[in-house]
């Protein structure tokens, strides 16, 4: 489903990423970890478009996502829900329309996004939460909505960048969970992460790369740093 | 249909949430912008202004043909026919020899010396005249030209027209042409620059607070928004922001225009803002509005531009 072929990511003489080939099915839960540095964010740059690589190709269902026009590439990034350390929630539009945006922004009817919306909210348990804006909700409110947003289009991958970061553990077990049980529905899951008790609490394939490169590839969830 | 139709419902709506939800930010802008547009406003009417100034100096410069005393009144209008069917003749007035004299003895009633000079004389040794006032002061000339080339003639073959104080006008005449000129030209600089001026603080402060979206632009991409679709809000709000700033200008001009004409009529000559503001409301409504909903709405799409990454 993903694929990175020989994948070198270079910013000026420091290489972000070197000679990555890594393969992805679909349905798969992976983790990726590693130092700040090791390429992590890099990778999922790569794979969501806002870069383009140096050397090599990065694939997407045999698509090459390098050879995507520019008027393409909102149509490609529909297929991925993503998920960030920061939250990145627009500060204007309240939870349900943070949720709504990404509907609205697929072209889904107002019925669609009607019926839809609550839904997604109370599957991420924040049903008296939909007219919050983002900065009257807590941390882990926040990343709950932003999940809500990155799955509302029902995608075939998830992608999220270190989120449970700015999480308690609390919110951070409740994070894991969803993510779980969004992956035992079918989607394709890739995390980036630095918290041994995520790998662990998730149980699935762990890649860890250091200085841009994947030192160890592991089926059975070990952290190893 | 349905589709576009949703689309636009939607930014439209998004727009409106995006001002109205700015606070702070959608204030400063539509502050900033009714500055710029109150410059513009200003201007239209320092034009509007300038226009009568010329106006009045161009209405007080004529060309007077006098006549022979011989020339009968027949001829004299015959001559003012031909004169009237001349495209750059704006208008002629007639003064007859009687009424040459009793002007000349209104204007000279404090001078004994004169009337008394004129009694002796015992006849009334004035011209009757024609003053020609043209379209435009450049015109006199052609006027003149046109009254060399076809001399009016009386019936017994005479020339009627005596002289034309052309020639005694044509410096003054020529600098003012050259004064109106200059005046419109150093006016029209002015007025561009003072536009330049507001138009480029207006994008600044739209660009600032596109700025502070950045983040939310990256991310409305990433949750796969189309260009189009992040940009159109922004857009739409800051066409909003022209707009309510338009009508901010036209309600300040409204007491602005009439205290200025309260506190100038003596001396500018007769031109009252206030009045000016209400016979021409509806140009002035549409110049304002209208250079509010390009300047939002072109500085949204030119600040945003920056921030749209592929």
């Amino acid at each position: 489903m993903i694929y990175f072929d020989q994948v070198t990511k270079r910013y000026g003489n420091t290489s972000a990423l070197e000679g990555v080939t890594l393969s992805i099915a679909p349905k798969e839960f992976v983790s990726i970890v590693g130092h700040s540095g090791a390429g992590k964010t890099t990778l999922l740059k790569l794979l969501l478009a806002e870069e383009s690589p140096s050397e090599g190709s990065v694939f997407f269902e045999s698509i090459d996502v390098n050879d995507l026009p520019s008027s393409a590439l909102h149509h490609y990034r529909r297929k991925i829900g993503t998920v960030f350390q920061d939250f990145r929630l627009i500060p204007n539009k309240t939870a349900y329309e943070n949720i709504a945006f990404a509907m609205e922004a697929a072209g889904r009817n107002d019925d669609e996004i009607r019926s839809d919306v609550p839904y997604i909210l109370d599957l991420v348990n924040l049903g008296d939460k939909a007219h919050n804006f983002p900065d009257q909700l807590s941390g882990g409110e926040k990343q709950r909505v932003a999940i809500g947003r990155a799955i509302i289009n029902q995608p075939d991958v998830i992608v999220a960048d270190e989120p449970t970061g700015n999480l308690d553990p609390i919110n951070t077990f409740e994070i894991v969970e969803i993510l779980k049980k969004i992956n035992e529905l079918g989607t394709t899951i890739l995390i980036t992460t630095h918290n041994k008790g995520v790998v662990d609490a998730v149980g699935k394939r762990v890649i860890t790369m250091d200085r841009g490169k994947i030192v160890r590839d592991d089926p059975t969830g070990k952290y190893v740093l | 249909m349905g589709m576009w139709w949703m689309t636009v419902k939607r930014v439209a709506g998004a727009g409106w949430k995006n001002f109205t939800r700015g606070g702070a930010v959608s204030v400063a802008t539509v502050l900033i912008m009714t500055v710029t547009l109150s410059i513009i406003g200003s201007l239209i009417f320092l034009s509007a202004l300038l226009n009568f100034t010329l106006g009045v100096i161009r209405d007080k410069v004529d060309v007077a043909v006098y006549f022979v005393t011989t020339a009968s009144e027949s001829e004299i209008f015959a001559l003012r026919d031909k004169l009237t069917a001349l495209p750059q003749v704006e208008s002629i007035s007639y003064t007859s020899r009687e009424e040459a004299y009793d002007n000349f003895r209104t204007r000279h009633a404090n001078d004994q010396l004169t009337l008394q000079a004129l009694d002796e004389l015992g006849v009334n040794p004035l011209d009757a005249s024609l003053e020609v006032k043209a379209k435009d002061p450049s015109e006199y000339e052609s006027i003149v030209s046109f009254l060399d080339a076809t001399p009016a003639l009386s019936a017994d073959g005479t020339r009627i027209v005596d002289r034309v104080n052309y020639q005694q006008n044509k410096d003054a005449i020529d600098r003012l042409s050259l004064a109106i000129r200059a005046t419109k030209d150093i006016g029209l600089i002015v007025v561009l620059l003072f536009a330049m001026a507001s138009i480029l603080i207006a994008f600044a402060t739209i660009r600032l607070a596109i700025f502070t979206a950045k983040d939310e632009i990256v991310v409305m991409q990433l949750v796969g928004a189309s260009k189009a679709y992040v940009r159109g809000p922004f857009v739409v709000a800051g066409i909003i922001t022209g707009i309510l700033a338009a009508l901010f200008v036209l309600l300040i001009l409204y007491p602005a225009s009439w205290y200025t004409s309260v506190r100038t009529a003596s001396w500018l000559g007769g031109f009252s803002p206030f009045a000016y503001y209400r016979d021409h409301f509806a140009f002035i409504f549409c110049t304002l509005v209208g250079s509010g909903i390009v300047l939002g709405g072109m500085a949204s799409l030119l600040a945003i531009r920056r921030y749209l990454k592929a």
